[in-house]
């Protein structure tokens, strides 16, 4: 990890976004207490990391990347260990997990063991098993990695209804830039454990200067199109023309008037890969990685 | 009140796991029926031990067996949450990593009280030996002391290794010499003196001792010198296994 300067507010729902690898996880550790900060501060809910680990445990919930409940238990006693151990008052303890089971839906399930869950199940029940306590942050470590299209928007959905009803801060990684456009309010794009850029998605997309736009040409008049103010980043290569352009459907008329015969003519929304891309030079890809998972969670179910 | 909260969860977990899986109630027996009635009954035909038939000789032996084999093995469900995140999910926990230790210790030692109340039961009916409330209170006691011991040694080994083979293998290369040197399966008093000087220095011996001096009245170190290496055996791994505990990466 490079050093990370970072300060995440009150009630937001905040991504960490980049590729594997990238240092998400080990940011997310270190808030949490299993992993000491090789050097520098970190403080939760106002509480330094390394000096205060138990206070800073008790006003956070955590949802790990990997499957972290027993499988042999229901639903209902994973949630109920997870009480005992967050030391939730014993009279609000059966309470707590009605309201918890309602909110991601799963109250007619939870007396089912866990072995037979589906993992979008197994995501609701460890999302709200993170909220049995009422922590003030929930961190969520790849929310819906290896989870189907319908499932992920499920999940989306109960993480932002946590962060409309629950008021809690979410402090999500993702390396799906879906899903860090769709529900985070602001965004941390890491690579190589340095932060490259902060800021909301949207805002993000406007730095690079307006919309995309790709032009085929074999002989352009590049030097007539310097002249235009609105356009910015223009790169020539292999017959092809990029470049940044403010509001593109106005001006892509007399952009086209001027740039010569172009065989054809692509604009653009810009997307988070395209930020990704500009702030670190390269494509993001979620290449490497996910596959041992599979194998562990089959691997450990005790049998 | 939150750590007995949480040491009360890590137990409850142990026990309705336990509880549930059935297969691993019986697993556990076998193994001990195995050795009193195929091992006891045909060596018994030949051998018998200073007018104790053998089987019946070898019956507290067995009993430190199944809490030997039996209780080594919690260790290995630290690995197996290792292998997922659900460890992790424990030490987010505001809980003392010592609370958590002692959650497990406290989780295998009633599993392990299970199978031997079920073994003294057992022996009462089919094997012929007859409890004294003495006798039934010694046991307890060393069974006691040396599941801690020995759930201890496992969750040290777990706390350290991150793979079951690993695990596996440290665990056998272990266990195996501390129950065959320890005279479960023979009397210690005609041994060579470097066998003897293995077995006097195993604290397994000493509970089989203990057992065999309480249900048998056969004694060779005698009650008070077994439960002083007992406790102190215990002693030892505890510290050892709450250390290792607080050192264990995720």
């Amino acid at each position: 990890m490079h050093k990370l300067n970072l300060k995440i507010n009150e009630g937001e729902i905040f991504g960490l976004l980049g590729p594997n690898g990238a240092g998400k996880t080990t940011t997310l550790s270190m808030l949490a207490t299993l992993i000491k900060p090789s050097e520098g501060k970190a403080f939760v809910n106002s509480f330094d990391v390394s000096k205060e680990p138990s206070k800073v445990r008790k006003g956070i919930g955590f949802v790990f990347q990997d499957p972290s409940s027993d499988e042999v238990l229901t639903g209902r006693e994973n949630l109920y260990l997870h009480a005992l151990m967050y030391g939730v008052d014993r009279k609000k303890v059966n309470q707590r997990m009605d309201e918890v089971l309602r909110l991601v839906d799963l109250a007619d399930k939870q007396h089912i063991r866990m072995k037979k869950y589906s993992g979008g199940m197994r995501r609701r029940l460890e999302l709200a098993r993170g909220l049995l306590h009422e922590p003030r942050i929930l961190f969520l470590d790849e929310p819906t990695l290896g989870l189907d299209p319908q499932t992920r928007e499920h999940i989306w959905r109960y993480i932002k209804k946590l962060s409309v009803e629950k008021k809690v801060t979410i402090i999500i990684t993702t390396h799906y830039m879906d899903e860090a456009d769709q529900l985070c309010d602001r965004l941390g794009i890491i690579d190589h454990g340095r932060i490259v850029a902060l800021d909301s998605p949207s805002n993000l997309k406007r730095k690079l200067g307006g919309d995309l736009v790709r032009i085929k040409i074999k002989n352009p008049n590049i030097s007539a199109l310097k002249q235009f103010k609105y356009i910015k980043n223009l790169k020539h290569a292999e017959g092809e023309l990029t470049m940044s352009v403010l509001d593109a459907g106005a001006h892509l008329q007399s952009i086209l008037t001027r740039v010569g015969r172009a065989e054809s003519v692509e604009s653009r929304s810009p997307t988070l890969n395209d930020v990704f891309l500009h702030f670190t030079g390269k494509e993001m890809r979620s290449e490497e990685g996910n596959e041992g998972t599979l194998e562990k969670v089959m691997q450990s179910s005790r049998k | 009140m939150g750590e007995l909260n949480g040491l009360y969860a890590i137990w409850y977990r142990e026990i309705k796991v336990f509880l549930r899986e059935q297969s691993r109630i019986v697993g556990a027996l076998i193994q001990p029926l195995l050795w009193l009635v195929a091992f006891g009954t045909g060596l018994g035909s030949v051998v018998s031990i200073s007018g104790t038939n053998y089987q019946t000789f070898i019956y507290p032996g067995i009993l430190a067996m199944t809490i030997l084999f039996g209780c080594v093995f919690y260790g290995m469900y630290i690995i197996l949450d290792k292998r997922v995140d659900f460890l992790k999910e424990v030490l987010v926990a505001p809980l003392n990593r010592t609370t958590i230790f002692f959650g497990k210790v406290l989780g295998g030692a009633t599993d392990g009280m299970i199978q031997i109340i079920v073994l003294m039961i057992l022996g009462s009916l089919f094997f012929g030996i007859h409890f004294t409330v003495f006798s039934v209170a010694v046991t307890f006691i060393v069974i006691m002391l040396l599941m801690i011991s020995i759930i201890s040694v496992g969750l040290t080994i777990g706390a350290w290794m991150s793979s079951p083979e690993g695990f596996g293998l440290i665990s056998s290369f272990l266990i195996f010499p501390l129950f065959l040197l320890s005279g479960a399966l023979y009397p210690t008093n005609n041994l060579p003196v470097w066998l003897h000087a293995f077995v006097a220095v195993n604290p397994v011996s000493y509970a089989v001792d203990a057992l065999r001096g309480a249900i048998l009245g056969i004694n060779g170190f005698g009650l008070p010198l077994d439960f002083a290496v007992l406790v102190v055996f215990a002693i030892i791994m505890v510290i050892i296994g709450t250390e290792s505990f607080k050192r264990m990466k995720v």
